[in-house]
């Protein structure tokens, strides 16, 4: 792992750490007090706090995933290379449009 | 067992380089009786063969270190009492993570020769200094420094270390460990060569945690919070642009 | 025999933020999916609502709350001790806490689920 992706993987680690605890906090919350689903998509609908929350929580989970899979598959697979940095590449690029594709959902369902 | 008394201490020690078997020996069990002694006996009476390394048996040279029952100690600092309970045998096999030289002897290069590729040495920079450095004692990279400094490079770290089995190219816990102590030394003038040497593939960032080497250092030394410390340096570094 | 650096607590953490972390690589596009898919359709609501009380969904969403809480948990302890200077007593305290209190949401998600 270089400096560069090793630096990337611990920042968005911090952002991860704040977003995750926010959204286990949201979801025990959902679920403790009840609220339907009807309720929920009332509150996130076309609420931009939620829009930015979750925008910067894919982008950091886009980002911090590929890294940690190419860790693991470095050490635990013997593949390497340019074949391998894409592939975790077009997964970051994945991540990041089906990520975004589900918070605009949940946005403007 | 207590004292002297007439027991024999089933020992089953390495034969061989990485092949190679184990070969059992039969050694009268004595009152405070080290792990160094008990190899010492074998060799010099029942078979002469038998290779290993010591040098002080006081646990300042740091040549003995071998693998006791699974777990990579210094052999004159540990009491048999301390390993083994009455009637277990003795295991004795040399250090993993290095080459075998020839039963309980282990090829050093490798380890020694990833101090100087973390630039584990002291850079003086081309010119000397005008002055003397004032460094007082109880400043954080003083304290830093020292908390790493007795390393006597006896390779247990190393041998007990899972990133280095399983990545040959990991420089190991005791070469970045001497980096951090050198990181926090104001008189040195190669930090960036140094940070740059300690963040490759195989440096720093490549630890994964597991803290073998600072459960088992002999010298109480930390050498996980040593990486973790060049993780923070090599982070700050990064942010920078890497100058 | 198992190698004495196996039984260490470090190596089962390492292990275990690593699984979990491979489990929320692999359950996470289909968790984006679930969600977009759903929501997209003509009568969003009511198809959200049919989603989430089918068992296998239902199952597949509490294992990606259990493994993002371990990993997060296990991640606390990691920048504890990497960036923050803790020693394993309270970077190990640290992951107890965590793990401790998503334990109690967890048990909050199992109860209404």
């Amino acid at each position: 792992m270089s400096a560069i992706l090793f630096t990337a993987q611990r920042l968005t680690a911090f952002v991860l750490a704040a977003a995750i605890a926010i959204h286990l906090a949201t979801i025990i919350y959902a679920v403790h007090s009840g609220l339907t689903a009807g309720n929920i998509l009332a509150r996130t609908h076309g609420n931009i706090g939620f829009l930015l929350f979750y925008a910067v929580f894919v982008v950091a989970v886009a980002i911090h995933a590929p890294i940690g899979l190419r860790n693991v598959l470095r050490e635990w697979t013997p593949w390497r290379g340019r074949s391998l940095d894409v592939a975790l590449a077009l997964l970051a690029l994945l991540l990041l449009i089906l990520g975004g594709r589900a918070v605009f959902a949940v946005f403007s369902a | 067992m207590s004292a002297g008394g007439n027991a024999i201490l089933d020992v089953q020690v390495w034969r061989g380089r990485e092949k190679g078997e184990f070969q059992a020996f039969a050694v009268p069990r004595r009152t405070h009786q080290t792990v160094l002694d008990v190899v010492t006996a074998i060799q010099r009476e029942q078979d002469s063969t038998l290779s290993y390394r010591f040098a002080c048996r006081v646990g300042m040279c740091g040549s003995c270190a071998m693998v006791v029952n699974g777990r990579p100690r210094w052999t004159c600092r540990t009491r048999v009492a301390e390993v083994i309970k009455d009637g277990e045998p003795l295991r004795l096999e040399p250090l993993r993570n290095f080459p075998v030289v020839k039963d309980l002897a282990v090829e050093m290069t490798q380890f020694f020769d990833k101090w100087k590729d973390a630039r584990g040495f002291f850079e003086p920079g081309t010119m000397p200094e005008k002055d003397f450095a004032v460094v007082p004692p109880a400043s954080p990279e003083r304290r830093a420094a020292d908390a790493g400094i007795e390393c006597i490079g006896c390779g247990v770290c190393y041998s007990a270390c899972d990133v280095v089995a399983w990545d040959e190219d990991y420089l190991g816990p005791a070469a970045l460990n001497r980096a951090w102590t050198l990181v926090n030394d104001v008189r040195d003038r190669g930090q960036a060569v140094r940070l740059k040497a300690v963040s490759g593939s195989a440096g720093c960032q490549a630890c994964h945690t597991h803290m073998n080497c600072t459960q088992f250092c002999p010298k109480a030394i930390a050498p996980t919070y040593s990486i973790a410390g060049l993780k923070r340096a090599m982070l700050r570094w990064t942010l920078r642009g890497r100058p | 025999m198992m190698r004495a650096s196996h039984k260490q607590p470090g190596f089962a953490a390492a292990l275990l933020h690593r699984l979990s972390g491979i489990v929320l690589a692999i359950f996470l596009p289909l968790h984006f999916l679930a969600l977009a898919t759903a929501l997209n359709g003509a009568n969003a609501l009511d198809s959200f609502l049919a989603l989430t009380r089918q068992p296998l969904v239902e199952a597949a969403e509490v294992i990606l709350v259990a493994a993002l809480a371990t990993h997060m948990a296990l991640g606390l302890r990691l920048l504890a001790i990497e960036f923050f200077g803790f020693r394993e007593k309270a970077g190990a305290a640290l992951w107890a806490s965590a793990t401790a209190v998503f334990g109690i949401g967890l048990a909050f998600l199992l109860n209404l689920g």
